[in-house]
């Protein structure tokens, strides 16, 4: 029989933990017929179980919370702390504790597993906690403070069971200032993850944070004091040990007593038998998560039991994926102590061979399993350094591709094949996604790009600065899933920029309509069409605004203004190397003045005006443009500022002129179109006030002439430049960033800024000097033409463009109307000047000053 | 007589104030349209107000197109401050930058002997 949900078709999910949460969550999304009835235990909704112990780091409640929308869907009725009590299978109703009869159609055990107690006398005594639930970790904290008060002393703590969780356990314990020590039957740690080897290495890093461990011993009785708390454990060789607090964490148990109750198939072991379609041997229930039993094993971990979850709602609507089994990666999470292991790691597999490296005075054991033939990754061991673990678990089952001793060497020793983000890091700021949830959205949800990505997680949704990033995420991951990386610029183009940066040069061709024509279908859109005008801005230096390619610009380009919030610009006059005279000062507050703007210095040394509107930009401009200004193309993909020290011209440390190289480099490359913005600093000594390290190019005097480093960046990833070369003249220095600037600007991708390109480039920084210092690849001579031909051709946008008058036409606030203002533009006085007025001051009518003072002229 | 809004067709400018593939705003009454003439020669107007910057500012985005899931090309506009876009023809959310739908108005546009007109309700 099909589960195939109909419409009215009642489901219901008994057990409110992670994998119901991820069932609820994930056939909201796939089925609008879904109506839903969660009933938990526990009161309160779900929560993240795996991160609990971050409860005893501060975390609250609401912190561990799982996204509350998928309750609080209309189609979803959420029964909290009243449990199932069994299950009519004939009826297909479910009474839950106090006595509500539920009726269903399908019925979802997700029941998870309880925490084990062994079976020992006074396992149950005050003072003995499990470590499954925000309850017991309330309940254990609760206790710790009391009884600490009550003894007046530093507790003993001892954790009974040294897996994953005992150790994150003994981590809290010690955290709330418990001296703990964890008790293991095993012959070492982790003994179910970790070989010997492994487990001993592990054993000395867990000594190292001042947690002790005691192996080979099993707990056989527990004896209280006269109080009726915990106080001792006796273990089989008959030696006793005091304990004022126990934690027991030797296992968990799947929870299915009710299935058992319903005569469902349970495996003896435990656990309610599903099959490849989640369904146990009653079609109408499915079971998932811990409490599911699959090819007679139950485990403990939940990226298995979310899978579970997708086969279910799949297979729910109507799909027929499958579950193919258990994937037992894991990771430690007590601060200080990495250790992971996947795949095949004990090298179960026949004729499998091991990579070893072992470093027990550093506290370091990695082991990778291959097949037989030593190219297939099969598993592996990471203890004390497994940050190669993000980027050798997808390889799981695949060709490693790179000499698996590159792998397990120390940091140092050999490159790391592509280094990874770990999973937990954080990608995006703005929505808090991490590099885990990316890759989810890769493998589970089949996104193939940044865009798709976008959408379903909502990293980059918001300011944009990580699209890089999660796009070179996304292309690891389809990567190591075989998949080929899309580099398509957009639906427009199949090419990245680099290549269309060749196609145009090779094609010759000079207007989008024929390039889209002849390498793209469609009419182009806000990726490609600006994409386009930077590389033809390379080469045909026709003043930006001219012919067809004016409509392939951004506003901002268009109308050579930043726009801001409220559809208003704001204006900067280029201000190179930060100098400006008293009397460009006072022109530039004369007009602001005039025009009511909002006046600012910026972060790169210059002024800027806000709130200028469009019809008025032409005006503002030809006041400028009289005194001498021009354009700071702050709003270009083009050069932005030099910022500069004082230099030797007034420091008393100064030993170059920095302002007066600042003002060459700066007019020298004004206006040059790039495919990302483009900023240089000199500082005129070591000291570095100019903070030249952070740019692009940065440049720093010395004794012995200008030192020229490269690739840094301020803004979202902040990286310094690197020195590409020392004690340069002032031609040499020139020649070098000429063709540094040219090759980046022909090679690197779309919105790819020179850090990040160079960080990617082939040879690193001394492939680099080979390029640019001998000509390793013979380009030195166009570069230097190119660029030559952009300081020739230069001519300030703004000059030109108030000499035509049919350029002016797009300043035009209306078409049928050219000089009235935008009416809903408002304005309210802050600080003495004007800011946009809010949506809650327009809306309540308080704004002050409507527009800025000065009524259009023409 | 009978108080409805009446629909009429209102003269807002000749079709070579249009520039092709870059919009210009208009006000109508105290309303803000923004008006594109496309690559095709069909001339569109939809409201100028981008309701997810809450500022009146498509007429200044970029035209372009997008391959529906139907498989027809929509032309389009870009918002220049965040890049959602919408459908040119129906004023349909085409690409929501991970927000919700914000659908704008789209007004029926006609031009005659070189004069754009758009069919303009006052109410
Ligand atoms: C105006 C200014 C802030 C200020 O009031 O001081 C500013 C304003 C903006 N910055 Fe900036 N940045 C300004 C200095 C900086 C600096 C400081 C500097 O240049 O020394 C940095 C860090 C240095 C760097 O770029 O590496 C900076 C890093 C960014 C970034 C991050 C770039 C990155 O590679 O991560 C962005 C986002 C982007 O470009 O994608 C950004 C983007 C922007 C945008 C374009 C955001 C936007 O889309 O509206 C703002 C345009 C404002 C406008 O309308 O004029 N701004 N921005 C500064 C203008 C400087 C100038 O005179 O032209
Ligand atoms: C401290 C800690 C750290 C962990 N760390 C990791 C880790 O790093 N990686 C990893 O993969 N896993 C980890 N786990 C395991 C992970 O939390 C579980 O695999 C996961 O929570 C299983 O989800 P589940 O929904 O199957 O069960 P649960 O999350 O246990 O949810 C089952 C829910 O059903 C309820 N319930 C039971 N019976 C009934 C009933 N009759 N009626 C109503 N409700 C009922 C229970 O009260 C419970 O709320 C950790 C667990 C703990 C405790
Ligand atoms: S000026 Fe720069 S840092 Fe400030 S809000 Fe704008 S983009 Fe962000
Ligand atoms: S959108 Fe990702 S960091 Fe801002």
């Amino acid at each position: 029989m099909r589960n195939e949900i109909q419409p009215g078709h009642r489901i219901v999910v008994v057990g409110a933990g992670m994998v119901a949460h991820r069932f609820v969550e994930s056939l909201l999304a796939r089925s609008s017929d879904a109506r839903i009835t969660v009933i938990g235990e526990e009161g309160r909704a779900p929560y993240d179980r795996v991160g609990l112990t971050s409860f005893f780091a501060g975390a609250t409640e609401a912190d561990l919370a799982l996204d509350d929308a998928a309750l609080s869907d209309p189609r979803v009725r959420f029964v909290a702390g009243d449990p199932v009590a069994s299950i009519d299978r004939t009826a297909r109703t479910v009474r839950t504790a106090s006595r509500d009869v539920v009726p269903y159609d399908t019925l979802v055990l997700a029941t998870g597993s309880f925490a084990a107690r062994p079976a020992v006398d006074g396992a149950e005594l005050p003072g003995c906690f499990v470590y499954r639930t925000i309850d017991d970790l309330v309940a254990l904290r609760e206790f710790v403070a009391a009884r600490r008060a009550d003894l007046g002393r530093p507790l003993a703590g001892r954790v009974v069971g040294g897996g994953l969780l005992g150790l994150e356990a003994a981590g809290a314990l010690d955290g709330l200032g418990v001296e703990s020590t964890v008790i293991h039957s095993g012959t070492h740690l982790m003994s179910a993850q970790l070989d010997r080897s492994g487990g001993e290495v592990l054993g000395r890093l867990i000594a190292d944070k001042g947690i002790r461990v005691r192996t080979e011993s099993r707990t056989t009785r527990l004896d209280p004091d006269r109080s009726g708390n915990v106080a001792g454990l006796e273990f089989a060789d008959g030696s006793y040990e005091p304990a004022d607090v126990v934690v027991f964490t030797v296992g968990v148990r799947p929870r299915d007593v009710l299935a058992r109750e319903a005569q469902l198939a349970c495996d003896p072991r435990g656990g309610v038998v599903i099959d490849e379609a989640c369904a146990t041997s009653d079609p109408a229930i499915l079971a998932v998560g811990e409490v599911a039993s699959f090819g007679g094993r139950c485990v403990g971990l939940v990226a298995p039991g979310y899978a579970m979850a997708e086969v279910a709602v799949d297979r729910l609507v109507g799909g027929d994926a499958t579950f193919d089994g258990f994937d037992d990666s894991t990771k430690l999470k007590l601060s200080g102590v990495d250790v992971a292991t996947f795949g095949d790691a004990f090298a179960q597999t026949p004729g499998a061979l091991d990579v070893v490296y072992t470093d027990p005075v550093g506290g370091v054991y990695k082991k990778l399993v291959l097949s037989d033939d030593a190219s297939t990754l099969l598993g592996g061991i990471l203890v004390g350094d497994a940050s190669a673990y993000g980027a050798l678990r997808p390889l799981v089952g695949r060709a490693l591709g790179a000499d698996p001793a590159a792998y397990v060497l120390p940091a140092g020793g050999a490159e790391m094949p592509d280094t990874q983000l770990p999973d937990d890091a954080i990608v995006c700021s703005c929505s808090s996604v991490t590099a885990g949830r990316i890759r989810r959205a890769v493998h589970e949800e089949g996104c193939a790009d940044a865009g798709a990505v976008k959408a379903c997680t909502k990293a980059g949704a918001t300011c944009g600065s990580c699209v890089v990033a999660v796009g070179k995420i996304v292309s690891t991951e389809l990567t190591s899933l075989g998949r080929t990386v899309s580099t398509a610029m957009c639906e427009h183009f199949d090419f990245s920029r680099r290549q269309l940066w060749d196609a145009v040069a090779v094609s010759g061709l000079t207007t989008f309509s024929a390039i889209l024509e002849r390498f793209g279908r469609g009419r182009g859109c806000d990726v490609c069409k600006p994409t386009v005008a930077s590389i033809l801005a390379s080469f045909v230096s026709r003043h930006v605004l001219d012919g067809e390619n004016a409509t392939l610009q951004d506003t901002n380009d268009h109308v050579m203004a930043n726009m801001q919030k409220d559809g208003s610009y704001s204006v900067v006059p280029r201000m190179p190397g930060g100098e400006v005279t008293p009397e460009g000062l006072i022109v530039i507050g004369e007009v602001a003045r005039e025009f009511g703007l909002y006046t600012k210095l910026t972060g790169g040394q210059r002024i800027d005006m806000f709130g200028a509107r469009l019809e008025q930009l032409p005006l503002i401009w030809g006041r400028l443009v009289d005194a001498g200004f021009e354009s700071g193309q702050a709003y270009g993909k083009s050069l932005r500022t030099v910022k500069s020290c004082v230099g030797s011209t007034w420091c008393r440390y100064g030993v170059q002129d920095a302002v007066g190289m600042a003002v060459r480099l700066e007019l020298r490359y004004r206006g040059l179109r790039s495919p990302h913005k483009l900023k240089l600093g000199v500082s005129g000594c070591a000291r570095e006030c100019a903070e030249a390290r952070g740019k692009d190019v940065g440049v720093i005097a010395t004794e012995n002439g200008w030192n020229m480093y490269v690739g840094g960046n301020g803004g979202f990833t902040p990286r310094h430049a690197e020195l590409l070369a020392e004690g340069l003249d002032d031609d040499g220095l020139i020649r070098a960033i000429d063709r540094f600037f040219m090759y980046y600007i022909r090679t690197a991708d779309r919105l790819q800024r020179t850090a990040p390109w160079f960080a990617d480039l082939d040879g690193g920084i001394a492939g680099l000097r080979e390029v640019i210092f001998d000509d390793a690849l013979g380009i030195c001579d166009d570069l230097d033409r190119a660029m030559a031909r952009h300081v020739e051709d230069y001519e300030d946008e703004w000059a030109a463009t108030l000499k035509d008058p049919d350029k002016l036409r797009r300043f035009h606030s209306f078409v049928n109307a050219p000089d009235t203002p935008d009416p809903s533009l408002a304005y309210v006085s802050e600080r003495g000047q004007a800011r946009p007025a809010s949506r809650a001051e327009r809306d309540a009518g308080s704004v002050l000053i409507a527009g800025t003072t000065l009524e259009v002229r023409r | 007589m009978t108080a409805t809004s009446t629909a009429r067709w209102v003269r807002v400018c000749r079709l070579a104030d249009l520039d092709v593939e870059r919009g210009r705003a208009a006000l109508l009454g105290g309303v803000q349209v923004a008006l594109f003439r496309l690559a095709d020669g069909t001339v569109r107007a939809v409201s100028n107000y981008d309701p997810y910057g809450d500022a009146h500012v498509l007429s200044r985005g970029i035209v372009g197109s997008k391959l529906l899931v139907d498989g027809s090309e929509a032309p389009t506009i870009a918002s220049p401050l965040h890049k959602q876009a919408w459908d040119l023809r129906t004023g349909a959310v085409v690409e929501a930058q991970g927000k919700d739908d914000r659908p704008i108005p789209a007004y029926p546009v006609a031009v005659d002997d070189g004069e754009v007109m758009i069919r303009w309700k006052d109410d």
